[in-house]
């Protein structure tokens, strides 16, 4: 440098110095890491390459897709006699059932109507299948092959034969997202089967789940069925969600640890069913006592203005 | 340019279309859905750290940065997750690429392994921040596997710049 304050031209251009590029481009992936993870704000921006992405992954699943039908393809004969006589089998069980309950869905609406109570709300679903799991493995989700365009929403509960899966929590025109119950993010109320003890029900990874905030002396079993209470507002009631395979009842903990395991095939794959929504329940009874509350912190400052 | 700075071979220039091929099919690649099975390696960090070794000047932190995009999407994780790692992994891959090329192709994976490790920590961290599970430490396996398809990677993407090998007596090249 010759002259104070003057630096010769650079031979070759060349832009930015690395140190300035690749600080700009982390401060932009951190704004866009902050802005999904804490306010979800870029869910336009998702949908929009989604949609257009939606060819190449059509074309991407092909290797996959033809490996399975070349399985089932070589799928022995004996095998399938086995499932086909297993399935008539079980169509016969429930047949039994189905043929009952009808007529007792009559006859509980009839008593409800009796009771004065508002009916059960009919449910519509609508069958989908699995495609695959996220490639994310920091969550649990699954990728099923209804979307909008097919009338699924978000917030609808899916279910397969045996219990719950999960919640729809994202929707693209052809495809939606899948929380599963697993997933540490994902909540569900649920209820003892055996006596309607209700309780919050909570994933923590690893294909388990976990009964929180019940006093260390709750009335549970290990082999107890937890099935949806319905106060959510999301779930019917009564749908089967997990079983309890451990309790660990520690009195230096207000709360005990109930580990349950899922009943429906939560980490497989297979067809579900999507679960219409419901409608929305009357506003909760939290909502309407909350101003009589605030006049209550008044009261106070004008007690202790007494004295 | 020479596949190791220690060769005697000298390529042809790179074109650019093969790159932008490469990194697409890298991409499409990356979409098959093996849903959580480990070891399955993340094709767009391992072409990205290629071609940021042998061509810094034409593939970089932009190009990384759009291709974590396009993951980010593609995997539904959140946004800016593999756009922050691939990022980094470009800048210390364009960073290595004086050093590693001087080595043989077994000491270069040695090399990049370790930013194959770091690109999936920073991922581990933005997500664990963000309140998400563990994933287990099978999942880093990938990175291994990774490193492992340097070599067959190298002389993959090598292909259409060697020139064959015609014996003239009068040059000294």
């Amino acid at each position: 440098m010759s002259v104070a304050g003057h630096v010769p031209p650079p031979f070759f251009k060349r832009g930015p110095a690395p140190l300035v590029r690749l600080a700009f481009f982390v401060s932009l992936s951190l704004i866009l890491l902050i802005a999904d993870l804490r306010f979800h704000t870029l869910e336009w921006a998702r949908l929009a390459v989604a949609t257009v992405a939606w060819p190449l992954q059509r074309v991407t699943w092909m290797p996959i897709d033809a490996a399975g039908d070349f399985g089932a393809y070589l799928a022995r004969q004996s095998a399938l006699l086995k499932e086909n006589q297993e399935l008539r089998r079980r169509q016969l069980e429930a047949a039994n059932l189905l043929l009952r309950q009808q007529h007792l869905e009559q006859e509980n609406l009839r008593l409800r109507a009796l009771l004065d109570m508002r009916a059960r709300l009919p449910v519509e679903g609508r069958i989908a299948e699995i495609l695959y799991a996220a490639r994310d493995p920091f969550s649990r989700r699954v990728i099923i092959d209804k979307g909008s365009q097919h009338g699924i929403a978000g917030g609808q509960a899916v279910v397969d034969e045996v219990g719950v899966i999960g919640q729809v929590v994202r929707v693209f025109p052809l495809t939606a997202e899948v929380l599963l119950l697993t997933d540490k993010d994902q909540a569900i109320p649920v209820e003892v089967q055996r006596n309607g003890l209700r309780a919050v029900l909570a994933g923590v990874g690893a294909g388990m789940m976990e009964l929180r905030f019940l006093a260390s002396n709750a009335e549970v079993q290990v082999g107890d069925v937890l099935v949806t209470s319905g106060l959510d507002g999301v779930y019917l009631r009564g749908l089967p969600v997990a079983k309890v395979v451990k309790i660990d009842r520690d009195s230096s903990y207000s709360f005990a640890r109930i580990t349950c395991a899922p009943l429906a095939g939560v980490e497989r794959h297979g067809l579900t069913l999507v679960l219409g929504a419901r409608t929305a329940l009357p506003p909760q009874p939290d909502d309407a006592p909350a101003t009589p509350e605030r006049p209550a912190g008044g009261k106070r400052v004008k007690k202790k203005a007494k004295p | 340019m020479q596949p190791t700075h220690s060769s005697r071979r000298i390529l042809l220039p790179v074109r650019n279309w093969f790159i932008v091929l490469t990194l697409f099919l890298a991409l499409l690649l990356n979409l098959v859905p093996f849903g959580r099975l480990p070891g399955i390696p993340d094709w767009v960090a391992l072409v990205l750290a290629f071609w940021c070794v042998h061509q810094p000047l034409k593939v970089g932190m932009a190009a990384g940065f759009v291709l974590g995009l396009a993951m980010d999407v593609a995997d539904a994780s959140v946004m800016g997750q593999h756009a922050l790692a691939y990022v980094l992994l470009a800048f210390a891959a364009a960073g290595l690429s004086r050093r590693v090329l001087w080595f043989p192709l077994a000491q270069q994976a040695l090399h990049v392994l370790p930013l194959f490790l770091g690109m999936q920590l920073v991922m581990m961290i933005a997500r664990m921040i963000g309140g998400a599970e563990f994933p287990g430490v099978l999942w880093f396996l990938s990175s291994f596997v990774a490193a492992l398809l340097w070599h067959p990677v190298t002389y993959l993407l090598l292909i259409p710049q060697f020139r064959p090998e015609d014996k003239d007596v009068h040059r000294p090249i």
